[in-house]
């Protein structure tokens, strides 16, 4: 067997490992395990390469490649090691958009090593689409990870004629393509990154902070088909397989992501949704109805006195590290034999599943998670919703209000249960920037306050009530 | 159009459907670690900044190689320790004794 053929065959293994890695993660007991297949697969396509012959030789630079992995590697683990779960999902848009980078960077360097061999239309056209949508996902990850990690505003950045000024630049970047594709200038290939960067900024300004994740899961997928594409170029099977996977599978999680939100993916990237504030803030509206604020002592009695006790977790829970003391409380009504559980939105967090993840932290018991459709049928019987800092996922007017921003989007029905507690910072809206009804409902208590702090009073004080 | 083009045209229409069947039946809590190992996924990025740099004969090529392959390895291995760091959490629950169920307890 040849070296060429060898190589082959342990890259048909990776692409197999890839795909076992994928099926893997869809179920909860084998997803880890999958990961590890997918990294191992990983690791012996790069040894692989090592032997590898380029242009009829062996690989150059093995001490620079060599560096160039020793580099990535120690900036790359530590960031992934330490981070806060809150922020995992800056985290994968930051790694999503460097590997868009790579991939942008791998097309372009083909393209000036191929170009004086004259190549056929179609090598340059691959190389282009590398450059525009690895460059496009690149630049729309940083801008993403801006906005996540609070280092400009999460509200969506509009202004007049946006659209029309997208469109021109994203015709720009298409004319472009076109004239490379005929004249095969250098030059005007560094146009093209630069306008694919514009395109990248531009296009992620007017998506808002609720929406964001949905952005990166496209990005991701975008970073698959640039990586597809860098695969043509280099006549490698292996990138082709594994890009296209992550690009399809991504492009299908995304529109399942905006299916979870009731609103269509064109209405999520083009709608500019949540730069209309409209919720006034105040804990009394104009035609006099007002909120009804309690103590954690209050709600601890509340408690007590339930037989079924529903907590519906949102960010703001996340962002309070407030997990482990809610799974305590819950343990706590459980000893009591009071029946728990935990109703999840599908959105909940920053990403789908992100509750999830940061529940799982905080040892909350898999089986204690309920979906939202399952939670749905379960809340007439409950006799408190206990929503920790959640506010658009319950919000009524998603179903009752035709004229509101989020009306179509699934929530979940703490409208329903005999009692309903917010656990709020503050009267402050939630991303989606609209008011609450619930919040006004006179079934409803507010508790204002830190939610780890109110969590903590609360179990203390039904550990003092016992 | 040569043999290969039309090869590699193969190879992606059976990944694209590959990729679909795979995710359909992924549910939606295991959708964010779903994301990120994908994420990681197309790190294999990395193979072909290898490639380039290890084919570079001029010094454009080199730095734009050798930039290719530190951002690509970060992709790969922040993808994989990042999904590795989420799955950790969907541990099996630990025995621990049922609550009795509410009708039994008196308030």
């Amino acid at each position: 067997m040849s070296r060429g053929t060898l190589i082959d065959l342990l890259y048909l293994f990776s692409a197999t490992t890839f795909v076992l890695a994928l099926k893997g993660l869809g179920s909860p007991k084998r997803a880890r395990q999958g990961n590890m297949v997918a990294a191992f697969g990983m690791l012996v396509a790069i040894v692989a390469t090592f032997f590898k012959y380029v242009d009829g030789h062996a690989l150059h630079h093995v001490w620079l490649i060599l560096l160039a992995m020793f580099i990535g590697f120690i900036v790359a683990v530590p960031t992934a090691r330490f981070i806060k779960m809150t922020a995992m999902p800056q985290l994968v848009a930051i790694f999503n958009g460097v590997g868009g980078g790579a991939a942008a960077l791998v097309s372009i360097t083909e393209f000036v090593h191929i170009k004086s061999s004259h190549p056929a239309t179609y090598v340059t056209l691959e190389v282009l689409l590398g450059v525009l949508i690895g460059t496009f996902s690149f630049a729309g990850s940083a801008i993403a990870f801006a906005k996540l990690q609070e280092l400009m505003t999460g509200r969506p950045i509009t202004y007049p004629g946006q659209q029309g000024i997208n469109a021109i630049v994203g015709l720009a970047a298409a004319t472009l393509i076109v004239i490379i594709l005929v004249t095969a200038s250098t030059p005007l290939l560094w146009i093209l990154l630069a306008l694919a960067f514009v395109l990248g900024v531009i296009f992620v300004l007017p998506i808002g902070g609720a929406d964001v994740p949905v952005l990166i899961s496209l990005l991701n997928a975008f970073t698959g088909l640039a990586v597809a594409a860098s695969g043509f170029t280099l006549g490698s099977n292996l990138l082709i397989v594994a890009g296209t996977l992550v690009g399809a599978s991504g492009i299908l999680l995304t529109r399942l992501m905006s299916k979870a939100m009731g609103r269509s993916l064109s209405n999520v990237l083009f709608s500019a949704f949540g730069s209309n504030i409209t919720a006034s803030g105040a804990t009394t509206r104009d035609d006099g109805a007002s909120v009804r604020s309690g103590t954690p002592e209050d709600i601890a009695i509340l408690l007590g006195f339930a037989s079924r006790v529903v907590f519906i977790p949102g960010y703001g829970l996340a962002v309070s590290q407030g997990q482990h003391v809610l799974r305590e409380l819950g343990e706590l009504l459980e000893s009591k034999g009071i029946d728990v559980f935990y109703a999840i939105h599908p959105v909940a967090g920053r990403m789908p599943g992100h509750m999830n993840v940061l529940l799982a932290e905080a040892n909350v018991p898999y089986e204690q998670l309920v979906e939202m459709d399952e939670a749905n049928s379960e809340l007439q019987t409950a006799d408190v919703a206990l929503v920790v800092g959640a506010n658009d996922t319950v919000n009524p007017a998603a179903h009752d209000d035709p004229s509101s921003p989020i009306y179509g989007m699934p929530i979940i029905h703490a409208d329903l249960a005999e009692n309903v507690v917010f656990l709020k910072r503050s009267m402050r809206p939630g991303f989606a920037g609209i008011e609450n009804e619930l919040l006004y409902n006179p079934k409803t208590t507010l508790v204002f306050g830190d939610a780890k702090d109110t969590l903590t009073k609360m179990v203390a004080a039904v550990k003092a009530n016992s | 159009m040569g043999n290969a083009l039309l090869q590699y045209a193969t190879v992606l229409m059976l990944s694209i459907f590959v990729g679909i069947e795979i995710i359909a039946k992924v549910p939606s809590i295991l959708h964010t670690p779903l994301m990120s190992g994908s994420n990681a996924i197309h790190g294999v990025i990395l193979v072909g900044s290898m490639l380039v740099l290890g084919g570079a004969d001029t010094n454009l090529q080199e730095v734009l190689g050798f930039l290719a392959v530190i951002l690509a390895t970060m992709n790969v291995v922040g993808g994989f320790v990042v999904t590795d760091r989420m799955l950790e959490m969907f541990k099996p629950k630990t025995a621990k004794p049922k609550a009795t169920s509410s009708d039994e307890v008196a308030q």
